[in-house]
């Protein structure tokens, strides 16, 4: 096989700068590097001294993809370590803010960033352009209809200013509701012809035996609480984690990288969650899923945009149930008593599990934060893919080869601005 | 260039993508304003390279490491006109709080080996290293703002962004003072309008999400703030988020440091 390097400078429709690297000798893959070049930002560093009330807002400005998960694992961590229990109303109230969060990240990814991948465009522009303007108008009535969850209880889509330790600054009454409840009634028909499309595209024959890590909740499909399970018979509470996980800092990334403390990889997000909890989805999510051809434990890392899909319909029908069922608390948030604590908690950011741990003083300052963000986690499995998914394609054009590399690399939607941010495709051949 | 649609890039410097995002994020609008403009470039949506001149360059983040001072020469070099989308491109982020901060510790804190960090001492906005035509507030941009930034653009006019504070926009949304009434600490005063004084509307004070309004004054606002039981503590950390980089801004929380 002759040498040669195949680049790509700027891997985009991902959130954040990357770059990957092939290293090809004598026709195998010997290498593989996800690069992760997001210019580091330090928040783990600048979180010290703050108070504890400000972590939501400030750690929802790590991303802008997915700022509720930011603030749901801070608050969750902070309640922890002060002991504050909080009303089962408003628990629900959270819930329904991190559906809006799925529904316009998921939407986003599949209809923007991914499904260019399997139709064969550019972009979500020249799509449209090209005859699949329905496809994409339908996506952005999706999308729009999570926004307006998150904007109506937070406040606006990027950076909601609603969400503080202990609950809401304001409650919404029931009546703010109804406007939004029209919207679902649509969307929920529109996640259903979503979830179709996603299936109609063809997919690479692509499987492997991963770890799937993510949340489990007794009786709900897993958001907010729950405790962190895999298919390999983990079963954890987050303040666990860092006993069972841990990061490394590899000279070629900007984000530290996740692994099982024996320091195997293993893979967070949509797929995990699917395959670890499907029989939590709903009725009719279960029914789309069914009808899409997913099987109870799907391996196929490349039909992870029918996982999206589904879990967006798998949020709208549970943004209805919530808002159908919804009484408003008696207050909007619980008292909070700042005392010396370590306190932990994992939410499912939609690009999969989100950890924060803070150490806390009596005077209610951040004296430590870690934060673990699913891309990071995903990095090494990211990495295995690509080793394992283009060795029998590198007789291929080039094109070909740089192709599947990204797609493979979109599969986990990384957000490279939580991770840290940039995608450049390197392949080396010696 | 009377027909031509104008070409646009989407640059990103250090930020979190959201101001970005609040473009895909119109969707009412986006098929609309793509057909107005020529989106030539802008990673986060669409594979296409960096190459030509751009008519209009919108430029979101900003500057942290030596790649991106460079960067951003260039891209001012091939643009007609740069503004910028967002608090970090217009004052430097939250992330300028490594300026008042010792860097290697900062380092030393988030990764393991610190000799794989390749990053500048300052986050800085990008008027400091070029020259902008027009800033959008913001942490993130108000979509509404961007719409309309695009369409005055398109049409060859000024947009409409006042620049007085969301005190204005908080009474004429009819909200009860949060610090009249409540005895919150509120930004509202001193900073600019933009979000449609959000915070206000949901029981919670500003915290400055826009940056300064035109000619703030934060020493009064600081006074009255003090009076109502405010720490000089609990003040710096108010003008310590996310536009602390701002003269206004960073002036005032220097003069409550700890």
């Amino acid at each position: 096989m002759p040498n040669k390097t195949i680049q790509v400078d700027l891997l985009a429709r991902v959130e954040g700068e990357g770059a990957f690297k092939v290293v090809v000798e004598n026709g195998r893959v010997t290498g593989t590097e996800f690069r992760i070049f997001e210019p580091p930002r330090f928040f783990e560093a600048f979180l010290r001294g703050r108070q504890y009330s400000e972590a939501p807002d400030i750690t929802a400005r790590i991303c802008g993809i997915c700022p509720v998960a930011y603030q749901m694992s801070s608050v969750h961590a902070i309640e922890a370590a002060f002991g504050v229990n909080v009303d089962d109303r408003i628990r629900t109230l959270r819930r329904l803010l991190y559906c809006g969060e799925w529904i316009e990240s998921h939407v986003l990814h599949v209809a923007m960033l991914h499904a260019p991948d399997f139709l064969g465009f550019e972009g979500a522009f020249d799509m449209a352009a090209a005859g699949h303007d329905a496809a994409v108008k339908m996506a952005l009535e999706l999308k729009k209809a999570g926004n307006e969850i998150v904007s109506v209880l937070g406040g606006r889509e990027v950076h909601p200013i609603n969400v503080r330790v202990g609950g809401f600054y304001k409650a919404p009454a029931k009546r703010d509701f109804a406007h939004l409840r029209e919207s679902l009634l649509r969307a929920r028909d529109l996640a259903e012809r979503f979830v179709d499309w996603t299936a109609s595209f063809d997919f690479p024959d692509k499987e492997r035996d991963y770890t799937f890590v993510s949340l489990r909740h007794p009786n709900e499909y897993p958001m907010n609480n729950g405790q962190i399970v895999s298919n390999r018979g983990l079963n954890i509470a987050a303040s666990q984690f860092n006993d069972h996980f841990r990061e490394e800092h590899v000279a070629h990334s900007n984000a530290l990288q996740g692994f099982m403390t024996d320091g195997s990889a293993y893979l967070c997000g949509p797929l995990a969650r699917y395959n670890l909890n499907r029989h939590l989805l709903s009725e009719r999510a279960l029914a789309a899923a069914k009808r899409a051809g997913l099987q109870e434990t799907c391996l196929n890392p490349f039909k992870s945009i029918i996982v999206r899909a589904v879990e967006t319909l798998y949020a709208v029908d549970e943004a209805l149930r919530i808002i159908d069922g919804y009484e408003e608390p008696d207050a909007a948030y619980a008292e909070v008593v700042p005392r010396d604590a370590v306190g932990m908690a994992a939410t499912e950011a939609p690009r999969g599990l989100l950890f924060h741990r803070y150490r806390l003083t009596a005077d209610g300052a951040i004296a430590e934060a870690q934060i673990v963000p699913p891309t990071s986690q995903n990095q090494p499995t990211i990495e295995a893919d690509l080793a394992s998914f283009i060795g029998d394609l590198l007789d291929r054009p080039e094109d070909e080869i740089r192709h599947l590399c990204e797609q493979t690399i979109r599969n986990y939607d990384p957000c490279i601005s939580c991770a840290t941010h940039f995608l450049k495709l390197d392949i080396v051949r010696t | 260039m009377a027909g031509k649609k104008p070409r646009v890039g989407v640059f990103k410097f250090s930020s979190c993508d959201g101001c970005q995002l609040s473009l895909l994020d119109c969707e009412d609008e986006l098929l609309a304003v793509a057909g107005a403009i020529d989106i030539a470039y802008f990673p986060e949506a669409t594979r296409a390279d960096d190459v030509g001149h751009y008519d209009l360059a919108l430029v979101e983040g900003s500057v942290t490491t030596p790649h991106e001072a460079k960067a951003i020469q260039s891209i001012r070099e091939r643009a007609t006109s740069l503004i910028t989308i967002g608090a970090c491109a217009t004052s430097g982020g939250i992330q300028a709080l490594k300026n008042m901060a010792d860097v290697k510790a900062y380092t030393a804190i988030v990764y393991a080996r610190p000799e794989f960090i390749v990053t500048l001492d300052t986050a800085t906005p990008i008027s400091d290293h070029v020259k902008v035509d027009f800033e959008l507030r913001g942490c993130p941009i108000s979509k509404h703002q961007l719409i309309e930034l695009i369409s005055a653009y398109v049409a060859g006019r000024k947009p409409q962004t006042p620049p007085h504070s969301t005190c204005i926009e908080c009474k004429l949304a009819g909200h009860v003072c949060v610090m009249v009434s409540k005895g919150v600490a509120c930004l509202g005063p001193v900073t600019h309008a933009g979000c449609g004084a959000l915070c206000p509307g949901y029981n919670r004070g500003c915290y400055g999400c826009f940056g300064p309004k035109e000619t703030p004054n934060t020493a009064s606002l600081s006074g009255q703030l003090s009076e109502n039981g405010a720490s000089a503590g609990t003040i710096h950390r108010l003008f310590s988020t996310f536009n602390v980089n701002a003269p206004a801004f960073r002036a005032e929380a220097k003069a409550h440091a700890e």
